[in-house]
Protein backbone atom coordinates (compact mmCIF):
# COMPACT_ATOMS: atom_id res chain seq x y z
CA UNK A 1 0.00 0.00 0.00
CA UNK A 2 1.47 3.33 -1.01
CA UNK A 3 1.74 6.14 1.87
CA UNK A 4 -1.21 8.59 2.26
CA UNK A 5 -2.21 11.60 5.01
CA UNK A 6 -4.67 10.56 6.91
CA UNK A 7 -7.44 12.75 8.54
CA UNK A 8 -10.23 11.92 10.85
CA UNK A 9 -12.83 15.05 10.65
CA UNK A 10 -15.88 14.91 13.41
CA UNK A 11 -18.32 16.60 11.24
CA UNK A 12 -19.88 16.57 7.13
CA UNK A 13 -18.40 20.61 6.70
CA UNK A 14 -15.23 19.38 8.17
CA UNK A 15 -15.11 16.61 5.98
CA UNK A 16 -16.18 18.21 2.81
CA UNK A 17 -13.74 21.31 3.36
CA UNK A 18 -10.56 18.94 3.51
CA UNK A 19 -12.07 17.15 0.54
CA UNK A 20 -12.35 20.51 -1.38
CA UNK A 21 -8.82 20.61 -1.22
CA UNK A 22 -8.30 18.08 -3.47
CA UNK A 23 -4.85 16.35 -3.58
CA UNK A 24 -6.39 13.12 -4.23
CA UNK A 25 -8.07 12.56 -1.56
CA UNK A 26 -10.52 9.61 -0.70
CA UNK A 27 -13.53 9.42 2.06
CA UNK A 28 -12.88 6.26 4.33
CA UNK A 29 -16.31 4.85 5.56
CA UNK A 30 -16.03 1.12 6.52
CA UNK A 31 -13.16 0.18 4.59
CA UNK A 32 -14.16 -3.12 3.64
CA UNK A 33 -13.63 -2.51 0.17
CA UNK A 34 -11.05 0.76 -0.11
CA UNK A 35 -8.63 -0.95 2.13
CA UNK A 36 -8.03 -4.30 0.28
CA UNK A 37 -8.50 -2.02 -3.22
CA UNK A 38 -5.02 0.41 -1.30
CA UNK A 39 -3.25 -2.69 -0.93
CA UNK A 40 -3.61 -4.20 -4.16
CA UNK A 41 -2.45 -0.35 -5.26
CA UNK A 42 -6.14 -0.63 -7.65
CA UNK A 43 -6.09 2.64 -5.52
CA UNK A 44 -3.70 4.67 -4.10
CA UNK A 45 -5.12 8.02 -2.54
CA UNK A 46 -3.19 10.80 -1.33
CA UNK A 47 -5.39 11.84 1.24
CA UNK A 48 -7.20 9.46 3.23
CA UNK A 49 -10.46 11.03 4.91
CA UNK A 50 -11.77 9.22 7.33
CA UNK A 51 -15.63 9.49 8.28
CA UNK A 52 -15.26 7.01 11.47
CA UNK A 53 -16.03 10.45 14.22
CA UNK A 54 -18.26 11.98 12.53
CA UNK A 55 -21.06 10.82 14.57
CA UNK A 56 -23.56 12.57 12.67
CA UNK A 57 -23.65 10.12 9.65
CA UNK A 58 -24.44 7.22 11.98
CA UNK A 59 -28.05 6.10 12.91
CA UNK A 60 -31.59 4.79 11.74
CA UNK A 61 -35.06 6.59 12.37
CA UNK A 62 -38.24 6.61 10.75
CA UNK A 63 -40.24 9.96 9.35
CA UNK A 64 -43.42 8.89 8.95
CA UNK A 65 -43.70 5.54 6.71
CA UNK A 66 -39.76 6.40 5.47
CA UNK A 67 -36.72 4.84 6.66
CA UNK A 68 -33.96 7.03 7.35
CA UNK A 69 -30.46 5.61 7.32
CA UNK A 70 -27.04 7.25 7.82
CA UNK A 71 -24.17 6.68 5.43
CA UNK A 72 -21.58 5.31 8.28
CA UNK A 73 -24.53 2.99 9.54
CA UNK A 74 -22.69 -0.40 9.34
CA UNK A 75 -24.09 -3.58 7.86
CA UNK A 76 -24.65 -5.15 11.46
CA UNK A 77 -26.82 -2.36 12.57
CA UNK A 78 -29.16 -2.29 9.86
CA UNK A 79 -29.54 -6.42 9.89
CA UNK A 80 -30.45 -6.11 13.75
CA UNK A 81 -32.29 -2.65 13.87
CA UNK A 82 -36.32 -3.03 15.32
CA UNK A 83 -37.05 0.18 13.30
CA UNK A 84 -35.61 -1.80 9.98
CA UNK A 85 -37.06 -5.19 10.83
CA UNK A 86 -40.65 -3.18 11.40
CA UNK A 87 -40.59 -0.48 8.14
CA UNK A 88 -38.55 -2.95 5.79
CA UNK A 89 -38.05 -6.39 6.92
CA UNK A 90 -36.58 -7.20 3.30
CA UNK A 91 -33.68 -4.60 3.84
CA UNK A 92 -32.64 -6.06 7.39
CA UNK A 93 -32.38 -9.18 5.51
CA UNK A 94 -30.45 -7.62 2.66
CA UNK A 95 -27.90 -6.59 5.20
CA UNK A 96 -27.26 -9.20 6.71
CA UNK A 97 -26.29 -11.61 3.56
CA UNK A 98 -23.93 -8.64 3.11
CA UNK A 99 -19.95 -10.51 3.87
CA UNK A 100 -19.81 -12.20 6.68
CA UNK A 101 -20.35 -11.19 10.52
CA UNK A 102 -16.67 -8.98 11.31
CA UNK A 103 -17.02 -7.29 7.79
CA UNK A 104 -20.84 -6.22 8.76
CA UNK A 105 -19.59 -4.93 11.73
CA UNK A 106 -17.52 -2.47 9.72
CA UNK A 107 -19.23 -1.84 6.46
CA UNK A 108 -21.34 0.86 5.92
CA UNK A 109 -24.53 1.39 3.47
CA UNK A 110 -22.94 4.51 2.46
CA UNK A 111 -19.43 3.11 1.25
CA UNK A 112 -21.42 0.46 -0.18
CA UNK A 113 -23.54 2.91 -2.45
CA UNK A 114 -20.65 5.15 -3.31
CA UNK A 115 -18.46 2.62 -4.63
CA UNK A 116 -21.33 0.95 -6.97
CA UNK A 117 -19.78 -2.41 -6.90
CA UNK A 118 -21.82 -4.11 -9.86
CA UNK A 119 -22.31 -6.95 -7.57
CA UNK A 120 -23.21 -5.36 -4.68
CA UNK A 121 -26.28 -5.60 -2.94
CA UNK A 122 -27.16 -2.31 -0.98
CA UNK A 123 -27.47 -0.68 -4.85
CA UNK A 124 -30.28 -3.49 -5.54
CA UNK A 125 -32.21 -2.51 -2.28
CA UNK A 126 -31.98 1.13 -3.46
CA UNK A 127 -33.37 0.88 -6.96
CA UNK A 128 -35.41 -1.82 -6.09
CA UNK A 129 -37.34 0.72 -3.04
CA UNK A 130 -37.22 3.48 -5.31
CA UNK A 131 -34.50 5.09 -2.29
CA UNK A 132 -33.18 8.59 -1.95
CA UNK A 133 -29.60 9.65 -1.54
CA UNK A 134 -28.79 12.67 0.04
CA UNK A 135 -25.79 14.21 0.03
CA UNK A 136 -24.18 17.39 1.60
CA UNK A 137 -25.13 19.41 -1.44
CA UNK A 138 -28.50 17.40 -2.62
CA UNK A 139 -30.83 14.89 -2.95
CA UNK A 140 -30.73 11.63 -5.86
CA UNK A 141 -33.46 9.61 -6.56
CA UNK A 142 -31.82 6.01 -6.32
CA UNK A 143 -32.70 5.60 -10.58
CA UNK A 144 -30.38 8.61 -11.46
CA UNK A 145 -27.62 7.49 -9.01
CA UNK A 146 -26.43 4.38 -10.24
CA UNK A 147 -24.32 5.46 -13.34
CA UNK A 148 -22.96 2.25 -14.07
CA UNK A 149 -20.01 -0.14 -12.64
CA UNK A 150 -18.07 1.94 -9.89
CA UNK A 151 -19.91 5.67 -11.37
CA UNK A 152 -22.37 7.20 -9.37
CA UNK A 153 -23.79 10.61 -9.90
CA UNK A 154 -21.71 11.92 -6.89
CA UNK A 155 -19.79 15.00 -7.73
CA UNK A 156 -16.13 16.49 -6.71
CA UNK A 157 -16.62 17.11 -3.20
CA UNK A 158 -19.85 15.49 -2.44
CA UNK A 159 -19.81 13.21 0.41
CA UNK A 160 -23.45 10.54 1.25
CA UNK A 161 -24.98 11.61 4.54
CA UNK A 162 -27.83 9.44 4.31
CA UNK A 163 -30.56 7.50 2.27
CA UNK A 164 -34.02 7.45 2.28
CA UNK A 165 -35.98 4.50 1.91
CA UNK A 166 -40.05 4.21 1.63
CA UNK A 167 -41.49 1.06 3.02
CA UNK A 168 -43.05 -0.75 0.61
CA UNK A 169 -46.25 -2.60 0.96
CA UNK A 170 -44.03 -5.88 0.54
CA UNK A 171 -40.82 -6.57 -0.27
CA UNK A 172 -38.00 -9.69 -0.56
CA UNK A 173 -34.23 -9.90 -1.63
CA UNK A 174 -33.13 -13.42 -3.09
CA UNK A 175 -29.24 -13.80 -3.56
CA UNK A 176 -28.03 -16.37 -5.56
CA UNK A 177 -24.14 -15.71 -3.92
CA UNK A 178 -20.88 -17.06 -5.68
CA UNK A 179 -19.64 -20.16 -3.21
CA UNK A 180 -16.69 -18.70 -3.16
CA UNK A 181 -16.89 -14.68 -2.57
CA UNK A 182 -20.48 -14.81 -1.47
CA UNK A 183 -21.07 -12.09 -3.94
CA UNK A 184 -24.07 -11.47 -5.26
CA UNK A 185 -24.17 -13.82 -8.73
CA UNK A 186 -27.44 -12.59 -9.08
CA UNK A 187 -29.28 -10.89 -6.90
CA UNK A 188 -33.49 -9.82 -7.31
CA UNK A 189 -34.85 -6.40 -5.07
CA UNK A 190 -39.02 -7.39 -5.67
CA UNK A 191 -40.89 -4.35 -3.76
CA UNK A 192 -44.66 -3.62 -4.21
CA UNK A 193 -45.05 -0.21 -3.60
CA UNK A 194 -48.42 2.22 -3.81
CA UNK A 195 -47.41 3.30 -7.22
CA UNK A 196 -46.59 0.23 -8.75
CA UNK A 197 -44.04 -2.93 -8.48
CA UNK A 198 -39.95 -2.51 -9.21
CA UNK A 199 -37.72 -4.98 -9.72
CA UNK A 200 -33.90 -4.16 -9.10
CA UNK A 201 -30.99 -6.80 -10.12
CA UNK A 202 -27.46 -6.58 -9.17
CA UNK A 203 -24.12 -9.07 -10.03
CA UNK A 204 -25.94 -9.59 -13.24
CA UNK A 205 -25.66 -6.67 -15.29
CA UNK A 206 -22.19 -5.33 -17.10
CA UNK A 207 -23.47 -1.79 -16.51
CA UNK A 208 -24.15 -2.54 -12.65
CA UNK A 209 -27.66 -2.29 -10.98
CA UNK A 210 -31.10 -2.28 -13.40
CA UNK A 211 -34.54 -2.78 -13.45
CA UNK A 212 -36.61 -5.32 -15.73
CA UNK A 213 -39.31 -3.46 -17.08
CA UNK A 214 -40.92 -6.79 -18.44
CA UNK A 215 -41.24 -8.24 -14.31
CA UNK A 216 -42.32 -5.31 -13.52
CA UNK A 217 -45.19 -4.84 -15.99
CA UNK A 218 -45.97 -8.63 -14.99
CA UNK A 219 -45.90 -8.38 -11.40
CA UNK A 220 -48.04 -4.83 -11.82
CA UNK A 221 -50.99 -7.63 -13.15
CA UNK A 222 -50.51 -10.05 -10.57
CA UNK A 223 -47.85 -10.12 -7.96
CA UNK A 224 -47.47 -13.94 -8.08
CA UNK A 225 -44.75 -16.25 -9.15
CA UNK A 226 -46.44 -17.85 -11.80
CA UNK A 227 -47.28 -14.02 -13.19
CA UNK A 228 -43.48 -14.44 -14.01
CA UNK A 229 -43.29 -18.09 -14.77
CA UNK A 230 -43.61 -17.01 -18.42
CA UNK A 231 -41.29 -13.41 -19.03
CA UNK A 232 -38.33 -13.73 -20.74
CA UNK A 233 -34.99 -12.24 -19.69
CA UNK A 234 -33.13 -11.45 -22.38
CA UNK A 235 -29.15 -12.35 -21.78
CA UNK A 236 -28.18 -8.92 -23.67
CA UNK A 237 -25.97 -6.68 -21.76
CA UNK A 238 -25.27 -9.27 -19.00
CA UNK A 239 -21.85 -10.24 -17.71
CA UNK A 240 -20.12 -13.71 -18.47
CA UNK A 241 -17.12 -15.00 -16.83
CA UNK A 242 -15.19 -17.83 -15.45
CA UNK A 243 -18.66 -17.89 -12.88
CA UNK A 244 -21.70 -17.61 -15.30
CA UNK A 245 -22.33 -16.86 -18.39
CA UNK A 246 -25.01 -14.29 -19.55
CA UNK A 247 -27.41 -16.74 -20.48
CA UNK A 248 -26.96 -18.64 -17.24
CA UNK A 249 -27.12 -15.11 -15.31
CA UNK A 250 -30.28 -14.58 -17.43
CA UNK A 251 -32.02 -17.66 -16.01
CA UNK A 252 -30.79 -17.09 -12.54
CA UNK A 253 -32.91 -13.64 -12.32
CA UNK A 254 -36.08 -15.90 -13.64
CA UNK A 255 -35.50 -17.71 -10.58
CA UNK A 256 -34.62 -15.24 -8.52
CA UNK A 257 -37.25 -13.13 -9.11
CA UNK A 258 -39.87 -15.92 -8.68
CA UNK A 259 -38.03 -16.88 -5.03
CA UNK A 260 -38.57 -12.43 -3.87
CA UNK A 261 -41.81 -12.36 -5.27
CA UNK A 262 -42.69 -15.75 -2.89
CA UNK A 263 -40.63 -14.51 -0.01
CA UNK A 264 -41.69 -10.78 -0.12
CA UNK A 265 -43.74 -9.56 2.98
CA UNK B 1 4.53 9.80 11.85
CA UNK B 2 0.98 10.65 13.50
CA UNK B 3 0.68 9.20 16.94
CA UNK B 4 -1.94 6.72 18.12
CA UNK B 5 -3.48 5.66 21.33
CA UNK B 6 -5.75 2.70 22.45
CA UNK B 7 -6.32 0.56 24.82
CA UNK B 8 -5.20 -3.47 24.22
CA UNK B 9 -6.65 -5.67 26.16
CA UNK B 10 -6.39 -3.21 29.14
CA UNK B 11 -3.20 -1.87 29.01
CA UNK B 12 -3.01 1.54 27.45
CA UNK B 13 -0.78 2.02 24.70
CA UNK B 14 0.79 4.63 22.44
CA UNK B 15 2.92 4.96 19.46
CA UNK B 16 3.89 7.15 16.51
CA UNK B 17 2.67 5.11 13.56
CA UNK B 18 2.75 5.85 9.80
CA UNK B 19 -0.70 6.05 8.45
CA UNK B 20 -0.91 2.98 6.37
CA UNK B 21 -0.16 1.06 9.51
CA UNK B 22 -2.88 -1.48 9.76
CA UNK B 23 -4.34 -2.80 13.06
CA UNK B 24 -2.58 -6.24 12.64
CA UNK B 25 0.65 -4.80 11.82
CA UNK B 26 0.46 -2.25 14.78
CA UNK B 27 -0.68 -5.00 17.23
CA UNK B 28 2.16 -7.72 15.74
CA UNK B 29 5.16 -5.29 14.85
CA UNK B 30 4.67 -2.74 17.48
CA UNK B 31 3.19 -4.56 20.12
CA UNK B 32 4.45 -7.83 19.46
CA UNK B 33 1.22 -9.51 20.07
CA UNK B 34 2.17 -12.54 17.27
CA UNK B 35 -0.67 -14.28 18.58
CA UNK B 36 -3.35 -12.26 15.89
CA UNK B 37 -2.58 -13.97 12.62
CA UNK B 38 -2.35 -12.69 9.24
CA UNK B 39 -3.58 -15.62 6.75
CA UNK B 40 -4.82 -13.79 3.28
CA UNK B 41 -4.40 -9.78 4.34
CA UNK B 42 -7.50 -9.66 1.35
CA UNK B 43 -10.35 -9.87 4.67
CA UNK B 44 -11.42 -13.46 3.36
CA UNK B 45 -9.89 -15.43 6.38
CA UNK B 46 -10.15 -14.27 9.66
CA UNK B 47 -7.08 -15.07 11.15
CA UNK B 48 -6.74 -11.59 12.24
CA UNK B 49 -10.31 -11.40 14.13
CA UNK B 50 -9.50 -9.36 17.14
CA UNK B 51 -12.31 -7.25 19.12
CA UNK B 52 -12.54 -3.29 18.71
CA UNK B 53 -14.89 -2.14 21.71
CA UNK B 54 -16.45 -5.32 21.75
CA UNK B 55 -17.09 -5.91 18.02
CA UNK B 56 -15.64 -9.19 16.23
CA UNK B 57 -13.38 -6.74 13.03
CA UNK B 58 -10.39 -7.83 10.59
CA UNK B 59 -7.50 -6.20 12.03
CA UNK B 60 -5.94 -6.40 8.29
CA UNK B 61 -8.71 -4.41 7.30
CA UNK B 62 -8.31 -1.23 9.86
CA UNK B 63 -5.95 1.29 9.83
CA UNK B 64 -4.28 1.60 13.56
CA UNK B 65 -5.46 5.32 13.34
CA UNK B 66 -9.08 4.56 13.01
CA UNK B 67 -8.61 2.62 16.48
CA UNK B 68 -7.44 6.06 18.24
CA UNK B 69 -8.80 5.51 21.90
CA UNK B 70 -10.53 2.21 21.17
CA UNK B 71 -10.58 -0.74 23.27
CA UNK B 72 -8.98 -3.37 21.59
CA UNK B 73 -9.11 -7.16 22.54
CA UNK B 74 -6.85 -9.88 21.13
CA UNK B 75 -6.11 -13.74 21.57
CA UNK B 76 -3.55 -12.70 24.38
CA UNK B 77 -6.24 -10.95 26.35
CA UNK B 78 -8.91 -13.19 27.00
CA UNK B 79 -7.61 -15.95 29.42
CA UNK B 80 -7.83 -15.05 32.96
CA UNK B 81 -3.48 -15.60 34.32
CA UNK B 82 -3.39 -19.44 33.85
CA UNK B 83 -7.16 -20.19 33.91
CA UNK B 84 -8.04 -20.26 30.27
CA UNK B 85 -11.24 -18.40 29.03
CA UNK B 86 -14.47 -21.40 28.94
CA UNK B 87 -14.28 -20.79 24.83
CA UNK B 88 -10.55 -21.39 24.78
CA UNK B 89 -11.09 -24.15 26.85
CA UNK B 90 -13.85 -25.44 24.92
CA UNK B 91 -11.45 -25.52 21.54
CA UNK B 92 -8.92 -27.30 23.66
CA UNK B 93 -11.60 -30.39 25.09
CA UNK B 94 -13.04 -30.65 21.67
CA UNK B 95 -10.01 -30.50 20.09
CA UNK B 96 -11.14 -27.64 17.64
CA UNK B 97 -7.48 -27.14 15.93
CA UNK B 98 -5.36 -28.96 13.72
CA UNK B 99 -2.64 -26.61 12.53
CA UNK B 100 -3.32 -23.57 14.86
CA UNK B 101 -2.98 -21.05 12.48
CA UNK B 102 -6.58 -20.11 12.21
CA UNK B 103 -7.76 -20.53 16.09
CA UNK B 104 -6.93 -17.04 17.38
CA UNK B 105 -9.27 -15.98 14.59
CA UNK B 106 -11.69 -18.59 15.44
CA UNK B 107 -11.76 -18.18 19.26
CA UNK B 108 -12.39 -14.41 18.41
CA UNK B 109 -15.26 -14.72 16.30
CA UNK B 110 -16.42 -17.08 18.63
CA UNK B 111 -16.47 -15.34 21.74
CA UNK B 112 -18.15 -12.41 19.76
CA UNK B 113 -21.39 -15.04 18.80
CA UNK B 114 -21.49 -16.21 21.99
CA UNK B 115 -22.09 -12.71 23.57
CA UNK B 116 -24.55 -11.69 20.36
CA UNK B 117 -26.16 -14.77 20.22
CA UNK B 118 -26.29 -16.21 23.90
CA UNK B 119 -25.36 -19.10 24.76
CA UNK B 120 -27.73 -22.06 23.15
CA UNK B 121 -26.00 -21.89 19.36
CA UNK B 122 -27.18 -24.46 17.63
CA UNK B 123 -25.09 -25.99 14.17
CA UNK B 124 -26.66 -23.80 11.34
CA UNK B 125 -26.18 -20.49 13.03
CA UNK B 126 -22.73 -21.47 13.93
CA UNK B 127 -21.60 -22.24 10.52
CA UNK B 128 -23.59 -18.93 8.98
CA UNK B 129 -21.58 -17.05 11.51
CA UNK B 130 -18.10 -18.25 10.96
CA UNK B 131 -18.47 -17.48 7.16
CA UNK B 132 -15.94 -15.05 7.38
CA UNK B 133 -13.31 -17.78 8.83
CA UNK B 134 -11.29 -20.16 7.26
CA UNK B 135 -9.39 -23.15 8.48
CA UNK B 136 -7.67 -24.86 5.70
CA UNK B 137 -6.97 -28.03 7.65
CA UNK B 138 -10.83 -28.00 7.14
CA UNK B 139 -10.90 -29.12 10.89
CA UNK B 140 -15.30 -27.40 10.69
CA UNK B 141 -16.72 -30.44 12.88
CA UNK B 142 -14.55 -29.66 16.00
CA UNK B 143 -14.63 -26.19 15.75
CA UNK B 144 -18.31 -25.73 15.48
CA UNK B 145 -18.17 -28.62 18.23
CA UNK B 146 -15.95 -26.56 20.61
CA UNK B 147 -18.51 -23.19 19.40
CA UNK B 148 -21.49 -24.97 20.97
CA UNK B 149 -19.82 -25.92 23.73
CA UNK B 150 -17.39 -22.95 24.74
CA UNK B 151 -20.99 -20.48 23.95
CA UNK B 152 -22.99 -22.74 26.20
CA UNK B 153 -19.87 -22.48 29.08
CA UNK B 154 -19.87 -18.52 28.46
CA UNK B 155 -23.32 -18.30 29.51
CA UNK B 156 -22.80 -20.99 32.90
CA UNK B 157 -25.50 -23.50 30.99
CA UNK B 158 -23.84 -27.49 32.25
CA UNK B 159 -24.14 -29.69 29.34
CA UNK B 160 -26.83 -31.48 30.60
CA UNK B 161 -28.80 -28.44 30.13
CA UNK B 162 -28.45 -29.72 26.34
Amino acid sequence: MYAFNYHRPDSVSAAAAILAKGGDAKLLAGGQTLIPAMKLRLASPGEIIDLGRVSELTGISTEGKVLVIGAMTPHAMVAGSPAVKSAVPALAELAHMIGDPAVRARGTIGGSIANNDPAADYPAACLGLGATIVTNKQEIAADAFFKGIFETALGDGEIITKVKFPAPEKAAYAKFPNPASRFALVGVFIAKTGSGVRVAVTGAGSNGVFRVPALEAALAKSFTPEAIAGVKVGSDGLNSDIHADAAYRAHLIGVMAKRAVAAAH
Amino acid sequence: MPAVGMTVNGKKVQANVEARTLLVQFLRDHLRLTGTHVGCDTSQCGACVVHLDGQAIKSCTIFALSCEAAQITTIEGLANGEQLHPMQEAFREHHGLQCGFCTPGMIMTAVDMANRLGGGLDEATIRDELEGNICRCTGYHNIVKAIAAGARAMHGQAKAAE
